[in-house]
């Protein structure tokens, strides 16, 4: 078996694991890329519609302008990575085994392991969408890999369900490709995406938005040939009598994205309920060394928060090898950090009490829009720790807020913070 | 631009600035637009260039006869007219090309003459 050694891992060469690598190689360190495909550069490549680099950049690039930055610049520092190779496991112990058709398989010991798989989509399973299995079903990011990278249209007349921004984008760009896109259905009362891809992807086209109903029933046997869609109320129950059939040959499913951590839930790291690893204000993993960057830890709606978060990991794991790999360390006391009031998840899930002094970096959801809202951040004992107003809040859009925890005055004592998005009292809207 | 050049008539336009989404009337009252319903000066700048000119960056890819991938990726460098991405997909549709092929390669010149031309997205290496 190929053996190698170097200081720094790096799983997934997209978005997150080409800036990490760059970052590690220019302290100094060995690093490695492992990537399965058989180019550098992730789902990025396959987002060929533009929108993407205006942080990183201060200019709007397509998908794989932004990321074929990133390759050139891996490339012109001569940083090695190893393509068409599949992680199969890591330890806590740091050695990484992977396997690809010309070294079989092959372990890489290292100091640190920085995740960066992303994620991948919610299937028809993942909804429990009962019914006959023709062909003609297909994940949207799936048809995006068709159309985009491979040069085959997955069908002719489309359904979309879910309106998130692939969704959408998918629609607009099946209708550059001369196929008919019947309806986008959500399920939700509202889009899930954002307004700039409704207009400018559906209401351009004029393809029906119809919100708050569902795909009931799948018809045809070898080919789709059409589907049954249903009106649901407040609980997500279809409500009866409300059905709709609807002609189309294929259905795209845009219906969220789930952080790709088998190889960490093997490894033994805790994983939080939205399917991420748990992580520190480091973005380190319950094993020591071992952090995560990008969409294996959180979905992200931007590829340029993608690639700042990247950076982070990059950094920390290079204070790692350099500082604390190989030394004793004891017993980390940690804050929890807790989602209240509606907020569907926040990171980091841990704050090291350590290093309060630090600016830490929470990044989190709402589980509904709202408008004319405050930020709260509470100690255990309801102590208002800092409050931040806002005009309003989406799911759809990440919120990201840098605090010092240590100017915050928190007690030494404290051991959990929550989170909460709370309307505004009175006085506070007058003032809008 | 002079003033025969504004469409007639009136339109309801949703702003696409920010997730408020207003709801924006536009009308062009003998030559004189009226703007109405935005919340921030952003949102009539907007709303102003949707009514008068829409423009979009045409984003889609164009078939390779050679390449490591079958297509390359590919953008207009300038916003086109909406109404004209149609065309322009047509002849984009016509195209081939042979690899290699560098990020910002100029593929099809001066497309449709509205002065914009068709760039690669990416570098693509022969097929191996």
């Amino acid at each position: 078996m190929n053996s190698y050694e170097v200081d720094v891992v790096v799983i997934g060469g997209g978005s997150a694991g080409l800036a990490a690598a760059i970052v590690v190689q220019k302290a100094g360190l060995d690093v490695l890329i492992l990537e399965r495909d058989k180019e550098l550069g992730g789902i990025t490549l396959q987002c060929i519609h533009n929108g993407f680099g205006l942080h990183e950049f201060e200019e709007e690039l397509t998908g794989p302008e932004y990321v074929q930055r990133f390759i050139n610049q891996v490339k012109e520092m001569n940083i090695p990575y190893k393509l068409d190779t599949m992680v199969i496991e890591f330890t806590p112990e740091k050695t990484v085994y992977a396997v690809n058709s010309e070294e079989g398989v092959l372990e890489v010991k290292t100091k640190a392991i920085i995740l960066a798989m992303g994620c991948r989509e919610k299937t028809r399973g993942a909804i429990n969408m009962p019914g006959f299995r023709p062909a003609g079903i297909y994940t949207a990011g799936q048809a995006q890999r068709f159309v985009n990278i491979e040069g085959y249209l997955p069908g002719r007349s489309y359904v979309i369900l879910g309106s998130g921004d692939i969704g959408m984008i998918m629609a607009r760009r099946l209708t550059w490709e001369g196929c008919q896109v019947k309806a986008v259905v959500e399920i939700l009362p509202y889009v899930s995406g954002l307004i700039r891809n409704q207009v400018q992807c559906l209401e351009d086209y004029g393809i029906p938005l119809i919100t708050s109903y569902t795909v009931t029933k799948i018809h045809g046997v070898d080919r789709l040939k059409g589907l049954t869609i249903s009106k649901v109320d407040r609980n997500f129950d279809r409500v009866i009598g409300s059905e709709k059939f609807i002609e189309c040959d294929t259905l795209l499913l845009s219906v969220g994205l789930i952080p790709e951590n088998e190889l960490t839930r093997e490894a033994g790291a805790k994983i939080s309920e939205m399917g991420g690893p748990v992580i520190d204000n480091n973005l380190e993993t319950t094993i020591e060394g071992v952090f995560a960057c990008g969409n294996v830890l959180q979905v992200h709606d931007l590829v340029d928060l993608v690639t700042a978060e990247a950076r982070r990991a990059g950094l920390n794991a290079i204070e790692y090898v350099k500082e604390r790999y190989s030394k004793e360390i004891g017993k980390k006391t940690h804050i929890k950090c807790n989602a209240g009031e509606n907020v569907k998840y926040i990171k980091p899930d841990l704050i090291n009490k350590a290093n309060l002094s630090n600016d830490i970096i929470f990044t989190f959801r709402v589980k509904r829009p709202d408008r004319r809202i405050q930020i709260q951040f509470k100690d255990e004992n309801n102590k208002v720790l800092y409050k931040k107003k806002r005009r309003y809040v989406i799911p759809s859009e990440m919120i990201e807020l840098k605090l010092n925890l240590n100017e915050l005055k928190i007690d030494s004592k404290c051991k959990n913070i929550e989170v909460e998005v709370i309307p505004r009292p009175e006085a506070l809207i007058e003032e809008d | 631009m002079s003033e025969s050049d504004i469409p007639e008539g009136s339109k309801e336009i949703r702003c696409i600035i920010c997730p408020t989404g207003c709801l924006v009337h536009v009308e062009n009252i003998n030559g004189e637009l009226i703007i109405e319903g935005h919340s921030c000066k952003r949102g009539e700048v907007y709303a102003r260039e949707e009514f008068v000119a829409p423009k979009r960056i045409l984003t889609t890819t164009i078939r390779v006869e050679n390449g490591f991938l079958p297509l390359i990726p590919v953008r207009s460098d300038k916003p086109l007219p909406k109404e004209r991405l149609q065309e322009a997909l047509k002849q984009i549709a016509i195209t081939k090309i042979k690899a290699p092929i560098k990020m910002g390669e100029l593929l099809i010149k001066n497309v449709l003459g509205l002065n914009a031309n068709i760039i690669a997205s990416r570098d693509l290496i022969e097929a191996l």
